[in-house]
């Protein structure tokens, strides 16, 4: 790729195409970072991307709604994503790693029943899982979003593809031969060299569960529980009215993003839809 | 259990499989085999009130049949639902993946600068939580405080109402495409880079420019991975629910029947009506059998098709 520029002239069309979609798509951050600094009264009278004079009042202002109510919010959308995940990508990376170096009876049909999961609208489960926790005494506890969010079929799949490619066979063969055990196969052997699809995994389901809407809307009464975008819903839906709570929304929804987009700068070379490489190359 | 022996390729190792495999079975059994196996048994049910209704006593689920499904079916709000995420769903899926196809084969071609960054900043709105993408669009609809309608007016267009009727539906259109073409341009992306580049140098040699080379070679490469992104995108948009809930506080031209989804949450837990629900759940969940059985054979096919 070093000879690109020696053998084709620069595209300009092209550059300006893919520059005018980061544009689009930078658009509503750089807003909400420009809008997020403005005191109310700048809100409605500034430009829409000249900075103001607000944030430290805003966040002082968001900070001291209802008690702080807002970090508990960030506290228990890090705690459900960052727990859901984890769990999320132990349980995957087992099913995954036996689905793929074992053969046993009822595999395919386990595989294809678990996969079949994909399939299931959420839409169809929403109700009853309510209703099941509900009379399991979970429904508006931690578990409630917790529990149904660690099985996801999709990263069984990834899994899988990724423990056929980045398992030698060989390699576990030598390990039974030498003695070792099952589990100390798993953890010397397969973790290991799983390791870059497993981070890759992790990442995908704590976005899907930091990002979740539905569930825990569904879940939760209680807002000491909800995680933030239950909880910006509600703020917005009380707020919508009442264009002095405006900025209490936009610095909510910046917070709200911050981490996620550091999450995503700094672990660039882990986002990757395809597994089947067998390594993460940045 | 029987071991299994035949075609020792992979290890067969007794118990051990079955063990790693048993928290994704118990939690698949819990979350989804058993929701899912209760909802046709609600949908055929339905509260029956004697006397006052008031007290447990005069509160008995009785057996309904197929009544549920029955006003379901002929709920005339229900199918306005269904017209409207059909339109929805056909503009998302139009113009979400015709970019992002746009955008892949641009980065993949040698000739663009600055490509990484454009990358990064397509796909951040991936990061951005449906909720937040809706609210931060959502304001910017708002002619207080939104730099759109001043761009608008210079171009000679007075009071456009982003949030009117008439209008909502592209205004959630744009939100989806928005947060949704950066997931899948890198899927494609990353799809293009595993191509070997002397694969392309054959068409250069025979005379092909970029385009015809992106035309010919590459678009049909990309095929299964177009139609995994497709099914998956039908999937997703066929249930929205966050973004037009996410309107409706900002704009009256949003009912809380807007999505066929939004429906069944109203029916459950806004008039507590859960078995109507589970039938209307279920409808929903017939019609997008169709796209959900044809990733199924794909999955299987591309992934798995030559390892057995």
């Amino acid at each position: 790729m070093t000879t690109k520029g020696v053998r084709r002239p620069l595209g300009l069309a092209p550059t300006a195409v893919l520059l005018l979609g980061a544009l689009y798509c930078l658009l509503p951050v750089c807003w909400v970072l420009a809008a997020s600094t403005k005191t109310r009264g700048e809100l409605f009278t500034t430009n829409a991307f000249t900075p103001g004079t607000g944030f430290f009042s805003n966040i002082a202002d968001l900070s001291e709604y209802r008690d702080g109510i807002f970090w508990q919010w960030m506290a228990n959308t890090a705690l459900y994503a960052g727990v859901g995940a984890l769990l999320s990508t132990a349980v995957s990376v087992l099913a995954g790693y036996a689905l793929a170096k074992f053969r046993f009876f009822g595999r395919n049909v386990i595989f294809n029943v678990l996969i079949g999961g994909i399939l299931v609208p959420a839409v169809v489960l929403a109700v009853p899982q309510y209703l099941l926790l509900a009379k399991a005494g979970l429904a508006n506890t931690y578990w409630a979003v917790l529990l149904p969010s660690i099985l996801h079929p999709y990263s069984i799949y990834l899994a899988r593809i990724y423990a056929s490619a980045a398992i030698p066979d060989a390699l576990l063969e030598a390990g039974r031969i030498d003695g070792a055990g099952e589990n100390r196969l798993l953890r010397v052997v397969a973790v290991p060299l799983m390791l870059p699809g497993m981070v890759t995994i992790f990442l995908f389901q704590f976005v899907a569960i930091w990002n979740n809407f539905l569930l825990p809307f569904i879940m939760l009464a209680d807002d000491e529980r909800f995680p933030l975008t239950v909880g910006l819903y509600t703020l917005l839906a009380t707020g919508a009215n009442q264009p002095a709570l405006y900025n209490l929304v936009i610095t909510g929804a910046l917070l709200s993003i911050i981490p996620l987009i550091a999450l995503f700068l700094t672990m660039q070379r882990y986002w990757r839809t395809d597994l089947s490489g067998g390594s993460v190359k940045s | 259990m029987t071991k299994a022996n035949r075609g020792a390729r992979a290890y067969s190792a007794g118990a051990t499989p079955y063990l790693y495999l048993a928290p994704a079975v118990v939690l698949f059994t819990l979350f989804i085999a058993a929701p899912r196996g209760y909802t046709p048994d609600l949908s055929l049910r339905r509260v029956q009130f004697s006397g006052l209704g008031l007290g447990k006593k005069s509160r008995t689920e009785i057996f309904v049949g197929l009544d549920n499904y029955r006003t379901a079916v002929a709920d005339g709000e229900f199918w306005a639902g269904w017209l409207r995420v059909l339109g929805y769903a056909t503009l998302v899926l139009a113009l979400m993946l015709g970019l992002a196809l746009v955008f892949a084969l641009l980065l993949d071609s040698a000739r663009v600068r600055l490509a990484r960054f454009s990358r990064i900043a397509i796909f951040l709105p991936y990061a951005v939580p449906g909720v937040v993408a809706t609210l931060l669009w959502g304001f910017l609809y708002l002619p207080s405080l939104s730099p759109i309608h001043g761009t608008l007016r210079a171009f000679g267009f007075d009071n456009v109402d982003l949030l009117s009727p008439s209008t909502v539906m592209f205004s959630m259109v744009n939100v989806a495409i928005w947060g949704g073409t950066g997931f899948n341009m890198l899927v494609l992306y990353t799809q293009l880079r595993a191509i070997p580049r002397d694969y392309y140098e054959a068409a250069r040699i025979d005379g092909a420019g970029e385009l015809a080379i992106a035309l010919r070679v590459k678009v049909p490469i990309l095929a299964p991975a177009l139609v995994l992104t497709t099914v998956f995108s039908i999937i997703a948009t066929i249930q929205v629910f966050t973004e037009p809930m996410t309107l409706r506080p900002i704009s009256n031209a949003v009912s809380s029947t807007w999505s066929p989804l939004m429906k069944v949450y109203r029916d459950a837990f806004v008039t507590g009506d859960l078995y109507s629900a589970a039938a209307t759940s279920l409808v929903i969940a017939a019609i997008s059998v169709v796209p959900s059985l044809l990733f199924m054979r794909l999955v299987r096919r591309q992934a798995f098709g030559e390892e057995r």
